[in-house]
């Protein structure tokens, strides 16, 4: 179960960011909608505790993510929190089925081979175990990251504008992967974007209003 | 998939830059350690072979060329002294003289030098026989340990010597009469495992037949091994005198000879010190470029990683993402740099210990002597903890840069 109260970020002290509270129940999908300059990647990157929030509360589960800190909080992101970038990035000097074993390593989880092998053959990519992350097709890297981001089963899968690049179809069908392997692992799943198209997929919506000037 | 690797990983992602790294590192190290080894082995040629010889006594001409060839085999002799200028020295009753060993050179066998000497050559170097027994008349040779293994000479071979020290066909003595192998040493591991030792009376005998026609060679009856203060008009080429007791009559023993006698008296300490003195100079400039060079191989350790980052901020947040501590990140960065000094440093021992196997083949064909270019010195081991730490400093400022990475906004670009 994911909860946000008085979410609030300030960049400087003239413009505060403050966030709708969101009630997310364990294993439901949720979209949140907004126009750029709503703060989606910040309120993202808020859930995902890349960053500090300025105020008000975040809690997955039983922890209080506004809480932790310092490595705490790095072990806790890495183990319990899968995220989806926009653009996929990889640590380009190892192949496909080492950037998932990494992603394990550095959560402090004991890397399994057999998981990340059953996972990029359910996500379509065991031809690509061994290939350089760089000599993927588009569609090929963000199945990956979505492989990478679900390694761990996380609490909390959060996606950042997964879809702006893809055409209808392709858009369609990364969205059906994620919805498909969150309920796989029982995560959360959170689906950020300005994406229209998405918007009749989901029962669950998040609108994020335009963010005034706050004093 | 430790740290370790994933650093080494990343190293061989940017395969130019960690090889141009990697060579810098090896040359600034192998070439320390050609210096340390050079040092090593001369020092260890040179003390070895002092065997307590305080005075060489020969020609007058160049000291140092005295004590080279008569001490260490390795310069041309200086020329020949009559026994009878020489006689005090080699009178057994000399006050201040402990042991003067008169020495014949000049001639060679395949390259190993002839060395004629009386019996008292063994004492001085402390060798023993590995088998059949010392000369007792002329022409009958004791071979040196490494000679013996060298030219495959057993006991009873026979061979004829050549004149001078290079081997070329048309100076061997085949007019003269044969050396005859009657003993072997055992390895003393210092410059007696180079020689063929005989009797002085050898070198006469052999220059006199040369001289001779070889119907008459036969004919003349060989000296006997007798006092060489029996034959005044006789030559040798020089005296390896050690005294009773160092005083100061014997500290001025060497400048009175130069000054009244025809003879040149050297003292080795001092003609080996003035060498290293020579050479130093040269030691001094190598050592410069060697720190020049690795100054260069730290810098470009430092740019490699930190021109690097800008490149790798999004791997580096992602890693973030993915659970990793700012400490790892900065742990990363720290071990790409150790790994690039360390193995850098490795190539350069790798490479200055084969530099110096190849070398030392020439060594020993040259100048007979046997250095032991695989043998690590205890220097070496600080060289490549000296390069870990350098490793460390030069990537202290990419590693700090890195674990500040900012996740928020690198993502959010």
């Amino acid at each position: 179960m994911l909860t946000t109260a008085d979410l609030s970020y300030s960049y400087d002290r003239k413009r505060v960011l403050r966030f709708p509270d969101l009630h997310c129940q364990t294993g439901e999908h949720w979209l949140l909608l907004g126009q750029s300059g709503s703060g989606k990647t910040t309120l993202l990157h808020l859930l995902g505790g890349l960053l500090t929030p300025t105020g008000g509360r975040i809690r997955l589960n039983d922890t209080d993510l506004t809480a932790l800190s310092g490595p705490a909080l790095d072990r806790f992101r890495g183990q319990r929190i899968g995220i989806v970038f926009q653009r996929a990035h990889f640590v380009p000097s190892l192949h496909v089925l080492d950037n998932l074993l990494l992603a394990q390593q550095l959560a402090g989880i004991t890397p399994d081979r057999t998981r990340a092998a059953e996972l990029l053959e359910r996500l379509d990519l065991s031809h690509k175990q061994q290939s350089p992350v760089q000599r993927l097709s588009v569609g090929e890297q963000q199945r990956v990251a979505i492989a990478r981001a679900l390694i761990n089963k996380p609490a909390l899968i959060l996606a950042d504008e997964p879809t702006s690049a893809l055409d209808d179809d392709n858009s369609l069908r990364v969205v059906n992967l994620l919805e498909e392997q969150a309920r796989a692992v029982e995560a959360t799943l959170l689906i950020v974007t300005h994406d229209n198209r998405l918007k009749d997929h989901f029962e669950r919506r998040v609108a994020l209003e335009p963010q005034k000037t706050a004093q | 998939m430790n740290l370790l690797r994933l650093g080494w990983k990343n190293l061989l992602h940017q395969p130019w830059s960690t090889a141009l790294s990697l060579v810098l590192a090896a040359l600034g190290a192998g070439l320390i350690s050609l210096l340390l080894q050079v040092n090593q082995q001369l020092n260890q040629q040179f003390e070895r072979n002092l065997a307590g010889i305080d005075m060489v006594l020969g020609a007058k001409g160049s000291p140092l060329q005295l004590i080279l060839s008569g001490m260490y085999h390795v310069d041309a002799p200086t020329g020949n002294i009559p026994i009878a200028e020489c006689k005090a020295f080699l009178n057994p009753r000399h006050p201040l003289i402990g042991m003067a060993v008169p020495l014949s050179l000049g001639d060679s066998h395949n390259g190993y030098r002839i060395v004629g000497a009386t019996h008292d050559i063994l004492k001085l170097y402390d060798a023993k026989l590995a088998a059949g027994r010392a000369w007792e008349a002329p022409l009958e040779v004791v071979a040196g340990a490494a000679v013996a293994r060298k030219l495959g000479l057993k006991l009873g071979d026979t061979f004829h010597s050549s004149h001078g020290f290079i081997e070329d066909p048309d100076l061997v003595h085949h007019d003269a009469g044969a050396f005859k192998v009657v003993g072997i040493l055992k390895s003393t591991g210092a410059v007696a495992d180079q020689l063929l030792l005989t009797a002085n009376e050898s070198v006469w005998v052999v220059h006199e037949h040369a001289a001779a026609s070889p119907d008459t060679a036969a004919a003349q009856p060989a000296p006997g091994l007798r006092p060489l203060t029996d034959f005044p008009d006789r030559d040798i080429t020089l005296i390896l005198i050690k005294f009773k007791a160092r005083n100061a009559q014997t500290l001025n023993m060497p400048r009175n000879i130069n000054e009244n006698t025809n003879l040149q008296a050297a003292v080795p300490a001092i003609e080996i010190s003035r060498l290293y003195a020579t050479m130093g100079a040269g030691e001094r400039s190598l050592r410069w470029i060697a720190a020049v060079i690795i100054g260069v191989s730290i810098l470009s350790i430092f740019i490699s990683l930190f021109a690097n980052l800008n490149n790798r901020r999004y791997e580096l947040a992602l890693m973030r993402v993915m659970g990793a501590s700012r400490s790892r990140l900065f742990t990363l960065l720290l071990l790409e740099g150790v790994l690039l000094a360390a193995i850098g440093c490795a190539l350069g021992l790798m490479l200055s210990h084969g530099g110096m196997a190849v070398v030392a083949r020439y060594l020993t064909e040259a100048y007979r002597y046997d250095f032991q270019p695989w043998a690590l010195l205890p220097a070496e081991g600080w060289l490549l903890g000296g390069a870990i730490g350098l490793g460390a400093l030069a990537s202290l400022v990419p590693a700090i840069r890195a674990s500040r990475t900012d996740i928020h906004n690198t993502l959010a670009e």
